[in-house]
């Protein structure tokens, strides 16, 4: 049988992955934006896991609700990353220094 | 046979997660996490939360990757300076990922989570409908929630507009503005034009 802890420990494996590629990839702004979609995927995996082992449908409704903000999300970044483009000629993080931060 | 079905897709899954953050084409990236996103949807589909399942392929597969894949093939990037530095930054990030799996691993194999803690449900019957289950909460319950997550997508569609909207200068549109501020002096002028005498 699947108990609850193979659907946890799958998580912890994408959200662990997500993080790596957050770290190598640090340079390329669309798959940091994609490394973030990776990780909501892995809370979600969670939210779903817990809801399905306590009998309680509400952590349904909150993934339905993550979803819907990641996709304003990806929508907006997207958005801000076609102006940069634009603007900058170039979507690498290093050359992003205009604050001088 | 549920442990097969779970093996098989979550090794699709998290081959397919790897193979996103090492692929040197940001087009195939994409391509690889919409694989992991096919890939979740069984997972999901054997916990029962069979609205989500579809939903994640609909939203994410349909709308969410299309427009990355729409973003990232419209900007022409050049990659090779993109993965500078990939190669010296790959055992931080391995290293980091692992120390984060081992403590996480650690702590769901405790026995806090184990099959004797959570017991698996019972089965619903096939006539089970999750999807009625789900609006049942979030109709009732959580009606302002479900409505502030549709302002949140209005913002959304709003932001991406105004954002990337550009108005070229030489077409012709109207300035409501102007239309309204306009006088009738402006527009009708009376002149006085004298009539010739007739011979």
């Amino acid at each position: 049988m699947i108990s609850l802890s193979h659907f946890l420990v799958l998580g912890a494996v994408l959200f662990s992955i997500s993080i790596a590629g957050i770290i190598i990839n640090r340079k390329n702004v669309i798959l940091l934006l994609m490394c973030v979609e990776l990780m909501l995927l892995a809370v979600n995996m969670n939210f779903v896991a817990f809801s399905y082992f306590l009998g309680n449908a509400v952590g349904q409704v909150f993934v339905f609700f993550i979803l819907t903000v990641a996709a304003a999300e990806a929508a907006i970044g997207l958005a801000i990353l076609v102006v940069l483009f634009r603007n900058k000629r170039t979507i690498n993080v290093e050359d992003l220094d205009a604050l001088k931060g | 046979m549920e442990l097969i079905i779970f093996y098989v897709f979550s090794s699709i899954l998290v081959l397919s997660a790897i193979m996103m953050i090492t692929v040197k084409n940001p087009v195939m990236a994409a391509f690889y996490l919409v694989l992991s996103f096919f890939a979740t949807a069984p997972i999901w589909l054997l916990l029962e939360a069979e609205f989500l399942a579809v939903t994640l392929v609909l939203v994410y597969v349909g709308a969410v990757m299309v427009l990355f894949l729409f973003v990232v093939m419209m900007l022409d990037i050049n990659i090779a300076t993109l993965r500078k530095g990939f190669v010296k930054m790959l055992p931080i990030g391995v290293a980091a990922a692992l120390t984060m799996l081992m403590s996480m691993i650690m702590v769901f194999n405790s026995g806090y989570f184990s099959i004797e803690k959570y017991a698996v449900p019972e089965r619903h019957s096939a006539d089970y409908n999750n999807t009625a289950e789900l609006g049942q909460i979030l109709y009732t319950e959580y009606l302002l929630h479900f409505e502030v997550a549709a302002v949140i997508l209005l913002v959304a569609i709003i932001a991406a507009i105004t954002l990337t909207h550009r108005r070229r200068a030489n077409t012709k549109h109207q300035d409501i503005d102007k239309q309204v501020r306009v006088k009738s002096s402006e527009r009708l002028k009376i002149v006085e034009v004298k009539a010739e005498k007739r011979k």
